[in-house]
């Protein structure tokens, strides 16, 4: 049952992450025509709640599915098992989470 | 198309513990199969050399090797269609333990076959009537397109996810599984699909296609487990919402 969670988890993160990979990329070719420097991107991320929210939902799915992804590739090429799989999983997931949740703590939050 | 008179053959030679190829000049023959040529190395070049075959027409399974890196059926391998500049490479089946030189152990192929619940298990006895299933159902449709498997095991050799994962059931024992799944006669649809959602189960299937590129009976396996995940994911939402809301 662990491994049609983890299965479903993936498609799942991938599903949510799909738009925000567009949204993400259509945003930056469109915002970049002008020239931008990073003062008006922060400008305008700052106290957003709407990109705080668009950033903090695409981290949280990133760390899933990569976390995910990547047990798939430790346990087939490195054949691990069993706790250290696991155990590797979930710090690779808190690792991408953390650093990621800091860097959307960074755009939209300070003054 | 006669290239030349005698066609130089590397055949693999040893036991689970090891070995190393021998190489043969064999007379080519018009329509010469690859199973030809082992079978002439066989009666007159060296007479220990073990393989396995049976039909000789692609019906029983059994004659499946590596032929220049790609699994095939050796009976239906016309060598001339093989042949890369005048040379056959023979080695047994990848991904299996190899008896003697190319004769593989098949038992992990069929013990993986049972534990996919590979076995037909009834609703009705004899003294019922025959269950009447219209041959244009959905579901007997998918039946029928995974049901021509004879258990060659080239899919299994193809298989990169096999090679990564001794535990992983494998395309052919997967197929099998989606072919009863979809048979409506059959009473044991909970527990198959657990059995093959289960670690080693249709899940890990990274949809490489190798066993379908391969297949000489052109199924598709990989679309087989390709419904099998969907079926099991289906099923656990659906136990979820019961669950749920009773």
């Amino acid at each position: 049952m662990v491994e049609l969670r983890l299965y479903l988890a993936q498609r799942i993160s991938a599903v949510i992450m799909a738009p925000l990979v567009l949204v993400h990329l259509g945003v930056m070719i469109y915002a970049i025509q002008g020239g931008v420097s990073a003062d008006e991107i922060l400008a305008r991320t700052r106290g957003s709640l709407l990109w705080g929210g668009f950033y903090g939902l695409f981290v949280i799915a990133a760390a899933v599915h990569a976390a995910i992804g990547l047990r798939n590739i430790l346990s087939e090429w490195l054949h691990l098992r069993g706790l250290l799989l696991s155990g590797l999983c979930w710090l690779i997931g808190f690792a991408l989470l953390a650093a990621g949740l800091r860097a959307v703590a960074a755009v939209v939050g300070g003054s | 198309m006669q290239v030349s008179d005698h066609i130089q053959v590397k055949v693999w030679r040893g036991d689970a513990s090891g070995g190393s190829f021998a190489e043969f000049e064999v007379p080519q023959q018009p329509a010469q199969t690859v199973l030809d040529v082992v079978t002439w190395i066989q009666r007159h070049a060296d007479s220990s050399l073990s393989y396995r075959f049976a039909c000789r027409v692609g019906m029983c399974g059994s004659c499946a090797m590596m032929v220049n890196g790609i699994p095939r059926w050796t009976c239906r391998t016309h060598v001339n269609k093989v042949l890369q500049d005048n040379h056959l490479t023979i080695e047994p089946l990848r991904n299996l333990p190899v008896i003697k030189d190319l004769a593989c152990d098949m038992s992990e192929f069929f013990d993986k076959w049972k534990r996919a619940e590979g076995q037909f298990s009834g609703t009705q006895t004899r003294a019922q009537a025959v269950a009447a299933i219209s041959p244009g159902e959905p579901a007997r449709r998918a039946a029928n397109a995974a049901i021509e498997c004879i258990n060659c095991a080239i899919c299994y050799a193809a298989c990169d996810v096999v090679n990564w994962n001794p535990d992983y059931l494998g395309p052919a024992a997967l197929n099998r599984a989606w072919s009863l799944q979809n048979d409506s006669r059959d009473r044991r649809h909970g527990e198959r699909l657990q059995a093959v959602s289960a670690d080693g189960g249709c899940l890990s299937c990274h949809s490489q296609q190798g066993c379908a590129s391969y297949c000489p009976n052109e199924l598709n396996p990989t679309a087989s487990i390709a419904g099998l995940k969907k079926m099991a994911a289906g099923a656990f939402m659906k136990k979820k919402y019961r669950d749920r809301h009773g």
